[in-house]
C-alpha cells in the first residue's frame, strides 16, 4: 500500500523523522486559497501548493508550485486540482510552509528482494532521479544492504555515519543526517514499511536536516499488526478503480485490466496464464479475478457478480483446475452462481480440467444453463470468449 | 530418487486447524509417513482424525517421533515464530504453506533459518512438493500425477497441476514438484530446487513456471546455461499480460515501475531465451514442448 507525501511526512513525524511545519490537506480551491492565507499570516513568506497523488514526476509535470501571495496560491490551485499526472488525477493538494534550501540529498530505506535484507541508499545529490545519477555518476551513490541480523535493534549510529560520511555530506551535517538515517530506518522496521524514502533530503540555511518529500509504501500483509492500515485510507485521493476497492473490501483478488473478455480463474498463476492466452487469441482481458483455491458457489457468484459488473465486459471466461476440489463441485458451483445471478446478457465460457473434470462438463451440459458455453481447452475457451466479446 | 522429500520424510505439523488436518489426512492417505501434530495447548492428546499424537512442541514432538520435516500450516501472525521454532527444534525440511506473511517477518526468517541456519525452508505461499509414489507434503493433488523423470519446479499452484496433468495424460510422470511460493522472499528458489534436480540421478528434464517479478528466474536460467546446457528443459513465464505497478495476486508478482527492469514475462522469456532455454507462451504449449523434447 503507497501513501502519499503528507501521510509519509505524518509516518515520519511520528518515529521522530524531522519534517517541515505541518500544512494543510486540501480538496477545493477554497480551502487551498484559505490554507495559504492562514500559512502565510502566520509569518512563512512562502507555501508550497503540491499535488498528492500516488506516482512520481509531480515536480516537472505542473503539480508542485510556489507561492508567496494568497492570488498566487488561488492560481496554482486551479491549475493543480484536477490535474492529470500519468493517469493520476489530481484531487488532494498539501499546502505546506516553504523551506529555505541551502543544499539537496537523497536518502532511502527499502526492502530488497534479491538481497533479502534492507537496501540503503544515500547521495549528496537529491532533488533529481536517483537511477539517473546511479547512471551519470554513481560514486555519488551509496548502497548498503543490511542483514536483519545487522539490524536487530535497528540501524547502528555508527553505520549511519559511515554512510553518510561515504556519500560525501558536509562535516556540520553528517551527524544530523545520520541521526535522521537511523530514525528513518526505525520508522521503516516499526511500520512494516517496503519503502521508505525522501527526495530531497535538505540542509536548511541554519543547517538542519530534513525531509522535504516522503515515499512510503507499507506491506499489506503486516496490516493485521498495524490496525488494519486504516488510517491511509482517505476519500479521493487518488482513487483506486471502484470495481478494485469493492473486491479489496470483499477479500478478493481482482485487477482491472482494459479489455473485453472478463476472466475468473483459480491460483493466481493460472488466472495470469488465463491473460496471457486471451491476448494470444486476440482478445484482451478485461480484469484479473482469482477466485481462491476452493471455488465454492459462494466464492463463485461473488467473483462472478463483480466481473459482471464492469460495462466492458462483454464475454466471461471461467478457467478453473479441479485439484483437490473436484470438477463436479466446480460445476455445481458455476450452476449456483448463475442462477444466484439471474438473467444477464454475456456468455460464460467454462473451461474445466483436473479432477473428474469429464464429471463437471456432464453436470454443466446437464443443467442446460443458456449463458454456459463449454470448452475442453484453455486455447479453445479463449478464443471461443474472444470470438462472442467481438461479437457483442 | 527425489529431492527434498521421499520415502524417509517423516512429517510433523505445525497448526492442526480443519484446513491443517484436511491436507495432513491427504497426505497420510497418500503414503506419507505423517507422525505428529504439534498445538500449545493440546499436547498429550491424539490428533483423531490423523491417529497421531500431538505434542506441545515441535522439539518434543521430534525427540518422541523422529520427525525430520515439519508443515506449517499456522496463520499468517504465527508463522514466523512457527518456523524458528521448528529450526530450533532440529528440523531439516520446513514446509510452509500459509500465505499472507509480513515481508519483514520473512526477511528475518530467511537470514536466521536458512542464510545462517542452512536449513531447507520451502514458501511460504506455496502449495508444497510432492515426490509421486513417496510422499506428497502440502496441498499438491497427488491423483493428478504419477511417478516419472521430468523434475518440475513452479511459482505457482494451480498452474502446475495443469502442466502435471498434461504430462501425465501424456504418459510422463514427475520425480519431484517443488512450488516455491508467489512470496517476494522464499526460502528456496528456482536456482537451488535447479541444481537439486541436476543432482538428482532420477530427473532427466526440468521444468519450470515463472512469473513476472523478481530476477530468479534469470538466474536459474544463467546457471542452467553454464552447467546442464544437455538437460532437457523447457519454461514458462506466467503475465505477459499484466500491467506494471500491479500486483497479480500473488505478493511477488508485481512489475515494479521505475524498478531494476527485467521483470516483466516478456523480458525473462526473452533472457531465458538467449541461455538456450525453450520458454512457451502458454501452459499448454509448455507441456507439449517437454512432451516433444522427451519423445
Amino acid at each position: 500500500m503507497d501513501l502519499v507525501e503528507f501521510q509519509g511526512k505524518q509516518l515520519f513525524g511520528r518515529n521522530g523523522v524531522p519534517v517541515p511545519p505541518a500544512g494543510s490537506v486540501c480538496h477545493t480551491v477554497d480551502e487551498i486559497v484559505a490554507a495559504a492565507e492562514q500559512h502565510l499570516g502566520d509569518g512563512h513568506g512562502a507555501v508550497v501548493v503540491k499535488a498528492q497523488v500516488k506516482t512520481g514526476g509531480r515536480g516537472k509535470a505542473g503539480g508542485v508550485k510556489l507561492a508567496t501571495t494568497v492570488e498566487e496560491a488561488r492560481e496554482h490551485a486551479e491549475s493543480i486540482l484536477g490535474l492529470d499526472i500519468k493517469g493520476h488525477v489530481v484531487r488532494v493538494v498539501y499546502v505546506e510552509p516553504a523551506s529555505d534550501i541551502e543544499e539537496e540529498y537523497y536518502l532511502s530505506v527499502m526492502h530488497d528482494r534479491v538481497g533479502k535484507g534492507h537496501l540503503v541508499i544515500c547521495s549528496r545529490e537529491g532533488g533529481v532521479d536517483i537511477e539517473e545519477v546511479n547512471r551519470t555518476n554513481p560514486e555519488a551513490v551509496v548502497k548498503r544492504t543490511l542483514t536483519p541480523h545487522e539490524t536487530t535493534d535497528g540501524l547502528a549510529a555508527d553505520t549511519a555515519r559511515k554512510i553518510v560520511t561515504q556519500a560525501g555530506f558536509p562535516a556540520e551535517v553528517v551527524a544530523s543526517a545520520a541521526d535522521l538515517l537511523v530514525r528513518l530506518f526505525a520508522a521503516y522496521q516499526a511500520e512494516d514499511a517496503t519503502l521508505a524514502e525522501i527526495n530531497p533530503l535538505i540542509r536548511r540555511p541554519d543547517d538542519a536536516v530534513i525531509a522535504l518529500d516522503a515515499k512510503v509504501s507499507l506491506d499489506g500483509n503486516a496490516a493485521f499488526r498495524h490496525d488494519g492500515y486504516a488510517e491511509w485510507d482517505l476519500e479521493g485521493l487518488d482513487a483506486d478503480d471502484p470495481l478494485e476497492a469493492e473486491a479489496r473490501a470483499k477479500g478478493i483478488q481482482y485487477v482491472k485490466l482494459d479489455g473485453t473478455v472478463g476472466v475468473l480463474g483459480n491460483g493466481a498463476g493460472l488466472v495470469m496464464a488465463t491473460l496471457d492466452v486471451v491476448a494470444q487469441s486476440g482478445g484482451r482481458a478485461a480484469n484479473f479475478l482469482d477466485v481462491g483455491g476452493g471455488a465454492s458457489a459462494d466464492a463463485m457468484a461473488e467473483s462472478l457478480a463483480l466481473v459482471l459488473k464492469d460495462p466492458a465486459v462483454k464475454s466471461v471466461f471461467i478457467n478453473i483446475f479441479g485439484g483437490i476440489t473436484r470438477g463436479e463441485e466446480v460445476a455445481a458451483g458455476i450452476i449456483e452462481a448463475t442462477n444466484r445471478l439471474g438473467d444477464f446478457p454475456q456468455k460464460l465460457v467454462v473451461r474445466l480440467d483436473g479432477t473428474n473434470a469429464e464429471e463437471g462438463r456432464q453436470m454443466l451440459l446437464a443443467a442446460d444453463l443458456a449463458q454456459v458455453v463449454a470448452a475442453e481447452t484453455m486455447q479453445e475457451a479463449a478464443s471461443t470468449a474472444v470470438a462472442l466479446a467481438d461479437q457483442s | 530418487m527425489s529431492i527434498f522429500i521421499d520415502e524417509n520424510t517423516k512429517v510433523v505439523v505445525q497448526g492442526i486447524g480443519s484446513q491443517g488436518t484436511f491436507h495432513a489426512q491427504r497426505n497420510q492417505a497418500y503414503g506419507t509417513d505423517v507422525v505428529a501434530g504439534v498445538h500449545p495447548k493440546k499436547g498429550g492428546t491424539t490428533w483423531e482424525e490423523l491417529g497421531v499424537p500431538v505434542f506441545a512442541t515441535v522439539a518434543e514432538a521430534v525427540e518422541a517421533t523422529g520427525a525430520n520435516t515439519s508443515m506449517v500450516m499456522v496463520p499468517a501472525p504465527f508463522t514466523k515464530a512457527a518456523i524458528l521454532e521448528a529450526q530450533a527444534a532440529g528440523i531439516a525440511t520446513i514446509v510452509t504453506i500459509t500465505e499472507g506473511v509480513p515481508v519483514h517477518d520473512m526477511t528475518e526468517v530467511y537470514d536466521t533459518v536458512v542464510r545462517r541456519g542452512g536449513v531447507r525452508l520451502i514458501g511460504p505461499n506455496c502449495p508444497g512438493l510432492i515426490s509421486p509414489g513417496k510422499a506428497n507434503v502440502g496441498i499438491i493433488p497427488a491423483d493428478i500425477t504419477m511417478p516419472g523423470k521430468v523434475g518440475l519446479v513452479s511459482r505457482s499452484g494451480t498452474l502446475t497441476y495443469q502442466i502435471m496433468h498434461e504430462l501425465a495424460q501424456a504418459g510422463i510422470g514427475i520425480s519431484t514438484c517443488v512450488g516455491i511460493g508467489g512470496d517476494p522472499v522464499i526460502g528456496t528458489q528456482f536456482l537451488d530446487v535447479i541444481k537439486a534436480f541436476a543432482e538428482d540421478p532420477d530427473t532427466e528434464a526440468i521444468a519450470f513456471v515463472g512469473e513476472i517479478g523478481g530476477s530468479e528466474e534469470q538466474l536459474a536460467g544463467q546457471w542452467i546455461r553454464d552447467h546442464i546446457p544437455d538437460t532437457p528443459v523447457v519454461g514458462y513465464i506466467a503475465g505477459f499480460e499484466a500491467p506494471a505497478g500491479k500486483q497479480m495476486g500473488h505478493a511477488g508478482a508485481i512489475v515494479k515501475e521505475g524498478g531494476p527492469g527485467g521483470e516483466s514475462a516478456a523480458e525473462k522469456k526473452e533472457l531465458l531465451e538467449s541461455y538456450g532455454i525453450a520458454v512457451a507462451m502458454n501452459p499448454s504449449e509448455a507441456a507439449q514442448l517437454m512432451i516433444k523434447r522427451l519423445s
